[in-house]
Parts: structure tokens; C-alpha cells; sequence
């Protein structure tokens, strides 16, 4: 039987957001009244597991009273908020964010920002062509998975998972400053000379694809990844007694990734090594 | 957490510079060699974790010491502290006066920022460079403003060794720091290779063209006092006000600041009494007072005036804060590049301390307050309140979003009052005069007196105390300004810069922000002919690259941009610097409505004031 937690009754405040009263449970973020009111407000460093670091601006909206604007992910609802969502000053800075990351970093595995790149009318390239770019190679250290940190936009999600908020590893944080502040390990070093367990939840919340298992990273590289064929089969991880669910991503009947689904109320999404990545045997046909 | 380290070891001198802060290590889980006793004893949990705070220091010392953070120290340190390693090595890579690479023991800080720039700093740089080699045992870096505006253009020599060590644990002199400022080339050189016989600094009252003058309410003892003598500070009327303080009580002390109508000479102009009032409302303990003396804002001076003159009268205001507000510690959070503010301080702490003026029981009245005087590592944004907690706990330095506000979660967490140098140090006449007198000075809505650091193309550069209300024209009549004003900045890289006919903008808060400008933390600086709008809007935009922490993508990338922009057009006018102009606007209204924290968020202020105000590109 599945026990579902229905937790404290929350109060519900009463607020406006784009001209329409709406209601929502004390606690909640302004991203979570847009998304119950069916408001698509772009997100990017936002994830569903962890606590928002705010750091892409991405979901910035316009609140009555406030000099700036604020960030949906983590400014909490309150009472008699007057929220607009759609403004020329809220889309405007959408947009240069948009173009600031696009004209920086490689975009071309980050889900709907192509999408969005058009909605906004951003026009990346209208920074020139000897605009800074991030530049960084891929970083094939180990056989499981693969550190592309051109494609990083510095959102913090692997290191939150990586460090207090899941794993409590902290084998990456964030080194240097500025434009020049990327993902590390200490020492810059590999990451087999780390802490790292490859417990891969770190992929797990990646918006962009800069981490990823090295099947995956091989396929792309070969052209040969097409997420189409694949099918996504959820099932019980077989190692342990704890039970974690795994999704198995399966091409041509090969398991290409394994992922966990993020509403699991045990896991919430991560996994240890084995289940991440301890899948050949059931492949192994001889 | 289960802590991994490298096969790395720590030289002897970076374990002794560690154990010389920390002690020595207690068993093997915090690095001494293994016994059997450890293996059936072990420190974990939050007890090994609370010492995060420490990191920073521990960074301090082993740079003082070899000059560098190898990785054998690194990790040493994180054993002793039960810190995981990346976040270390991301901690120390943070700050630009630390460096994970080798480097020789002595490094030259040659200020390249606005006022030096004006003052000849690139080729003081080029004949400075030239003549210290990688032979010389030398590193030459260019360096951000060193607050030394008024003796521009200005160089620092900081060296390694168990001299600087001990200098800045004993608060003896800092015989490993060498200031040469109105720097020539020879001495700058000089000062570099032997910093031990570097010349003293002149006194800060140079610094001060109006001293000696005791009518002033917050510089009249800067020249007057010794700065090391406390008998001499109370002769002068010291800790009058934090008696009266203990007269009022807390929140009659509150209530006096904030019937004075004191703001915040921080740059933000916050209701001091409101801050206060809100921090020791908290029903969450403990409180803490933070003196924000991480003073990095290109042009400004005035608290590192303030601390190496008169240091006691900042050790007695945060005092009369922390009774106000309910705080038992405070922390000051010292710029990494003031080497003598840094030992007057020190030395004006243990000297409360062992008066009993610090401690347990001040003044016998029952309440207890102590100081703790942390680092600075050279972090700009260090100076953003919530920037600064987190490097104080040992993160980096990268701003917090808010709400909440440092009032309900600041340090550690807990309600804390933040409050820039001069701004505590305007206390005093508020409690010695009353709140009424001291309302009287300035203007209604900007009360009391204010320091500018005016520098630039002026006769007497330095720091002024003048009551809210003058004129910007008779600021610089006093400072002696030259007839071939082009243009004077207000506010420092954050600020904006203003027309020479202009002058009449009375210098109060409410006036700038009439006249589209900003007070800021009290920049006025001057600038003639002879300097290129062009390449100071370009040294601005540099700064900001430089200091942006990284963490929001308006200003991490947005500030990159901006200086690509600024570089193309450097030579071009009109019709041909349209273009990025409109580039240059559109960026700079994300930044400032998207970024995280002030430092995005002003950016491009001075910039935009130069296009609009000065038709620079015109």
C-alpha cells in the first residue's frame, strides 16, 4: 500500500498575478502559482529536487513595489503581491539573458532553449564574433560519465547535489571568479583522483547536458544518439534492499542511460553508483 | 561527510604557519600522526564542522607564510578543519590576493585603477616592470584601487615569510608590508626588493587637508591623538558616548539614532536606527555586529583615514552598536590591502581589551562584547553585506539573495547589524551631541556630517568632512581644483560621473538622486584633460569583469560584454559607436534589473553617466 503524506493544511494567499486573483499555499514560489495558473515561465537552474540557487535569471518577473526584478524560482509568495510575468522590462531581460548564455556557452543539449531563444527574439551572435566564449574541452577521465564544461552555465545544480543538499560528497564546487569560475574538483585535478563516489546525481540534475554518461557522450560524438528510438522503462534497481526505482533508457536494445524519476518519494531522484551505472550485466548475452 | 585528501603533504613551515593559528592538531582525524588511541576515538559531526569560519585565516597564514596555497597546505588545513577540499580550493581561488600556482614570496600591487591610472600608473607599471624581472624574486601585479587615492599613484609590497606571519598575529609593525605611495619608479622598486626598510608612511593625518581641526565631529582627532595611546583618546573625549549609551540603555541608544535621522554612509543610505532596532527586535539569538571595513570602491579612503587615525573611536562605536542591538561579538572585516589599518586596529583591541573596555563586563555595567578583526583576501565583493558573511563563514564570497535580510538571517544565520566604518563612527556625536544637535547639521533628509575622499586633478587630495548640503563646487574649491576640469565621478566605479557645470548639485543624498546621480560611499573624484574618457570608461569596465563573483549570468557575462563592447568603440565616435551603444544599454538595463546584487546591478551607472551626461563617443 502507498502511503501518500498529506502533510499540514497550508493556508492559501491570496495574491495577483498578471491582473488575475490567484491562490496559493503558503510557502509556495511565485514558479509554482505561474505553473499551477498554467504560466510557462522558462527555467534553467531551477530543479524540482533541489533548493534554487537563482543564479541564471532566467524566470525573472516584475513585482509591484520592488526595485528589481525578482527571481520566480525563490521569492516566495505573499499576500496582496501584484506579479506580472509578461512585461517588456520582465521579457527584456529574458531575452539578454538568453543571448548572454548563448552567445557563451554551448546550448545545443539544453531542452527548449531553442524554443526560447525564439519566443525572445534573442540574437546571440549580435555580440560579434570574437565575443568571449567558455571554450572548455570535454573532460574524459573515467569510463562513466563525461565533464563538457563548455556546456556548463554555472548553475550550481551539481554541486548542490554533489554537496549538502543530496549527496553530501562535496567533490565539485565552484572555483576561480567571474567569468573564469567553472565546476571543479580540488586542484582543477581529474576526477578519478576526487572524492567522487559516481553516484551520477549530478548528471541527474544537469539542465544542460555539459555532464553526461560517456554512452551517451560516445553516441552523440558518433551521431548515432536519437532520443526517439529510445523507450524508457521504469523498474526496481536489483542491488539492494532500499528499492530505488531506475528508469532505463534503452537504444536498439543497449541501456544508454539510466536516470531515476524525481517524484520517488525515497530517492527523489538519486542513485548510488550500481544503479547508475552498474547495468551491463543485464546485457551481457553470453 | 566523508572526507577524501590527496597523497599531498604539507611542508613543515605550512604546518607550523597552519598550527600557529589553529594549534596543534589534537589526533590523526585532524592530521597528527596515527596512534592506537585514535582508532578507537573520533571528532566528527558539528563539533569538527563548526570551525568552517576559520578557513579563511588558515588561507591567510599560508599565504603569509610560503607565499602561496600548495596543495599539501590546502589539504592540510581542510583535515585540521574538517573541510572538504573542493570547497577549499574553491575558496581560495576566489580571492585574487591568494594563488593556488607557485609564485615568488614577494608581490607588488601596483594600483592601475582610476585615480592612479590619472596619475601615471601605466608607465610607473611599464618602468617598474621593466626592472624587476623574473630574476628579481619579485611578482608584479596590476591591482584594483588600494584606497590610496590621495597619494596616487600608489604601490603595495606584501611579502611571505615568518616575519609577515608573526607581524600580523603580534600586531607588531608590518615589517613584511610596504606602502610607496606618490610612487616613483626607483622607490617602488626599492620598496619591493628591501620592504623592511621601506620609509614609514606619512601619518594619516596627511591624508586629512582640514586637520588639525577640532571642530570636526568625525576626523577632529585624526592628527590630534596618538592613534596608539588610549589615555590620549580619552583626553580627547573618547568613551563619553559609550557612557551615555549606558546612561539610555539599548533602546534608548536606539531611539536616539534614529531621532538623528543617521543613514548609512555605506552607499545605500539605510536608516541606521531602523536597522538597529530591527536587528535587537529578533527574538532569535545570538545577534552579531558586523563592521563592514572591506572599503574596495575605487576612490574611496575615508575608513582606512578613519581606522589608522583614529582607531579607538570605531572599537567604542561598535560597542555602543553591539549594546544596542544585543551582540556579543563582533566581527570587523578588514580590507586585505590595508596593512596598517590593520595593525592600529589590532593594537587598539588588545589595548580596550586589557583596559576592560572590551570583554566581560564593560565598564562595569554587565555587558560583555568582544571584536574579532577578520581578512580580507582582495574581493571587491567582499563589500556587499551578504558577500561578506559568507566569506567570513568560509564560503565564497558570493552574494545572497534577499530576502531574507541580514536583520532576521545574517552571520551564521543569525539577525545581525551590518554597518559600514563611518557610519558607526557618526555614532558618537550623535550620543555626545543628542540627537536633536545632531540632526541640526546637513539637511533634513540627510542629517549630520559626511566624509569625501576627493582625489583626481586636485591641489589638496584627501579626506573632507563637510555637513550634508554643500555644494559640489565648494567641495572642490577646497580641494583646490584645477581649471581644466573635464569631468568629476561621484560615487566611485559605481557611481556617475557629472559635468563641470554641474557644481552646484548640493552633496546630500537627496539632492545627487534629484540630479540623476549618486553620493555612493562619498567618491569625488576629478578629472582633466589629459585623460581619455574613453580609457577611464574602460578601466571601469575592467574593474567590474574583474570583481564580478560569477555566480548570476546578467553580470558574469553581461560585465565580459560590456568591456568587448567598450574596447571596440575606444577609438570611435558617433555614427560608428551607435551600434554598440544601443549593445551597451540593452545589456546594461538587464543587468541592472536582473542581477543578484549591487554590484551587477550598478555596473553600468558610471558608463551610461558618461554617454548621457558627458557625450562620451559624441
Amino acid at each position: 500500500m502507498t502511503v501518500t503524506p498529506l502533510g499540514i493544511p497550508r493556508r492559501l494567499l491570496e495574491f495577483t498575478l498578471d491582473g488575475e486573483p490567484v491562490r496559493a499555499p503558503e510557502g509556495s514560489t511565485i514558479l509554482d502559482a505561474c505553473r499551477a495558473a498554467g504560466k510557462d515561465v522558462p527555467t534553467l537552474c531551477e530543479g524540482d529536487t533541489l533548493t534554487p540557487k537563482n543564479a541564471c535569471r532566467v524566470c525573472v518577473v516584475e513585482v509591484e513595489g520592488s526595485r528589481t526584478l525578482v527571481p520566480a524560482c525563490s521569492r516566495k509568495a505573499e499576500a496582496g503581491m501584484e506579479v506580472r510575468t509578461g512585461t517588456e522590462r520582465a521579457r527584456h531581460s529574458r531575452k539578454v539573458v538568453l543571448e548572454l548564455l548563448a552567445s557563451s556557452v554551448d546550448l545545443s543539449t539544453t531542452p527548449r532553449v531553442a524554443e526560447w531563444l525564439k519566443e525572445y527574439g534573442a540574437k546571440p551572435d549580435r555580440f560579434g564574433p570574437d565575443a568571449a566564449r567558455l571554450n572548455e574541452e570535454p573532460r574524459v577521465d573515467n569510463g562513466l560519465y563525461v565533464r563538457d564544461y563548455g556546456k556548463c552555465i554555472l548553475c550550481y545544480k551539481c554541486v548542490d547535489a554533489c554537496g549538502d543538499q543530496w549527496q553530501n560528497t562535496f567533490a565539485i564546487s565552484v572555483a576561480g571568479r567571474g567569468f573564469g569560475a567553472r565546476v571543479a574538483v580540488e586542484h582543477d585535478a581529474p576526477l578519478t583522483d576526487s572524492a567522487c563516489v559516481y553516484c551520477g546525481n549530478c548528471i541527474e540534475v544537469c539542465p544542460t547536458g555539459a555532464l553526461s554518461f560517456k554512452s551517451e557522450f560516445d553516441m552523440r560524438g558518433a551521431g548515432t544518439w536519437d532520443e526517439s528510438r529510445q523507450t524508457r522503462t521504469t523498474t526496481v534497481c536489483a542491488y539492494c534492499g532500499v528499492g530505488c526505482n531506475l528508469t532505463l533508457h534503452v537504444q536498439d536494445n543497449e541501456i544508454v542511460k539510466v536516470t531515476s524519476p524525481h517524484d520517488n518519494p525515497v530517492t527523489h531522484g538519486n542513485l548510488c553508483i550500481k544503479g547508475r551505472f552498474g547495468y551491463q550485466h543485464v546485457q551481457n548475452r553470453d | 561527510m566523508d572526507l577524501r585528501f590527496g597523497d599531498s603533504e604539507p611542508t613543515d613551515e605550512e604546518r607550523a604557519a597552519v598550527d600557529a593559528l589553529l594549534g596543534p592538531p589534537a589526533s590523526s582525524w585532524e592530521g597528527a600522526g596515527r596512534s592506537d588511541a585514535d582508532l578507537r576515538w573520533a571528532r566528527g559531526g558539528r563539533a569538527a564542522r563548526d570551525r568552517r569560519d576559520l578557513l579563511l585565516p588558515g588561507l591567510h597564514a599560508l599565504n603569509d607564510r610560503v607565499g602561496w596555497i600548495s596543495d599539501g597546505g590546502l589539504d592540510y588545513l581542510c583535515r585540521r578543519l574538517t573541510v572538504p577540499p573542493s570547497e577549499a580550493y574553491g575558496v581560495a581561488t576566489f580571492y585574487a590576493m591568494f594563488s593556488v600556482r607557485p609564485r615568488p614570496a614577494t608581490v607588488l600591487h601596483v594600483c592601475t585603477d582610476l585615480a592612479c591610472a590619472a596619475a601615471g600608473a601605466p608607465k610607473l607599471c611599464e618602468a617598474v616592470e621593466a626592472r624587476l624581472g623574473p630574476e628579481s624574486g619579485v611578482r608584479v601585479e596590476r591591482s584594483p584601487c588600494l584606497g590610496l587615492c590621495e597619494r596616487a599613484p600608489a604601490a603595495l609590497v606584501v611579502r611571505a615569510g615568518e616575519d609577515a606571519a608573526r607581524a600580523v598575529t603580534d600586531g607588531g609593525t608590518p615589517r613584511a608590508t610596504a606602502v610607496s605611495a606618490l610612487a616613483t619608479p626607483g622607490a617602488v622598486v626599492r620598496a619591493a626588493l628591501t620592504p623592511e626598510n621601506a620609509p614609514e608612511e606619512p601619518p594619516a593625518a596627511l591624508a586629512v587637508p582640514q586637520a588639525p581641526d577640532p571642530g570636526l565631529l568625525l576626523l577632529g582627532r585624526v592628527g590630534a591623538v596618538d592613534p596608539a595611546d588610549l589615555d590620549d583618546y580619552r583626553a580627547h573625549g573618547g568613551y563619553t558616548a559609550l557612557r551615555r549609551a549606558f546612561a539610555l540603555g539599548p533602546a534608548g541608544v536606539i531611539r536616539e539614532v534614529t531621532d538623528s535621522g543617521l543613514l548609512g554612509r555605506g552607499g545605500a543610505a539605510f536608516p541606521t536606527g531602523r536597522k538597529w532596532q530591527a536587528t535587537a527586535s529578533q527574538p532569535d539569538r545570538p545577534h552579531h555586529l558586523v563592521c563592514n571595513a572591506d572599503e574596495s570602491e575605487p576612490g574611496t579612503f575615508k575608513d582606512r583615514v578613519l581606522m589608522e587615525g583614529d582607531p579607538y573611536a570605531l572599537v567604542e562605536a561598535m560597542t555602543i552598536a553591539a549594546y544596542a542591538t544585543g551582540a556579543r561579538h563582533g566581527h570587523l572585516y578588514l580590507r586585505g590591502e590595508y596593512p596598517r589599518a590593520l595593525v592600529r586596529m589590532e593594537h587598539a583591541i588588545a589595548q580596550a581589551r586589557a583596559r576592560g573596555l572590551l570583554g566581560d563586563d564593560i565598564l562595569g555595567q554587565g555587558f560583555s562584547f568582544d571584536i574579532e578583526i577578520r581578512r580580507g583576501a582582495g574581493a571587491y565583493i567582499c563589500g556587499e553585506e551578504t558577500a561578506l558573511f559568507n566569506s567570513i563563514e568560509g564560503f565564497r564570497g558570493e552574494p545572497r539573495s534577499k530576502p531574507p535580510f541580514p536583520v532576521e538571517k545574517g552571520l551564521f544565520g543569525k539577525p545581525t547589524a551590518a554597518n559600514n566604518v563611518e557610519t558607526l563612527v557618526n555614532v558618537l556625536p550623535v550620543l555626545t551631541l543628542g540627537a536633536q544637535a545632531y540632526a541640526a547639521i546637513g539637511t533634513g533628509a540627510s542629517a549630520g556630517p559626511k566624509l569625501f575622499c576627493v582625489s583626481g586633478s586636485v591641489e589638496r587630495p584627501g579626506v573632507y568632512e563637510l555637513p550634508f548640503g554643500a555644494t559640489l563646487g565648494e567641495l572642490l574649491e577646497l580641494a583646490g581644483v584645477r581649471d581644466s576640469l573635464r569631468a568629476v565621478l561621484l560615487g566611485g566605479a559605481a557611481g556617475g560621473f557629472v559635468r563641470p557645470d554641474e557644481l552646484d548639485i548640493p552633496l546630500t543624498f537627496e539632492g545627487a538622486r534629484a540630479a540623476g546621480t549618486t553620493l555612493g560611499s562619498g567618491v569625488v573624484m576629478a578629472f582633466d584633460d589629459t585623460v581619455p574618457l574613453p580609457r577611464l570608461l574602460l578601466r571601469i569596465a575592467e574593474f567590474f569583469r574583474d570583481e564580478s563573483c560569477g555566480q548570476c549570468v546578467p553580470c558574469r557575462v553581461g560585465t565580459v560584454r560590456q568591456e568587448e563592447a567598450l574596447h571596440r568603440i575606444a577609438e570611435r565616435t558617433g555614427a560608428d559607436a551607435a551600434a554598440d551603444i544601443a549593445l551597451l544599454r540593452e545589456v546594461g538595463r538587464a543587468m541592472r534589473d536582473a542581477s543578484i546584487c549591487g554590484l551587477g546591478q550598478t555596473a553600468w551607472n558610471a558608463v551610461e553617466s558618461a554617454i548621457d551626461r558627458l557625450g562620451a563617443y559624441e
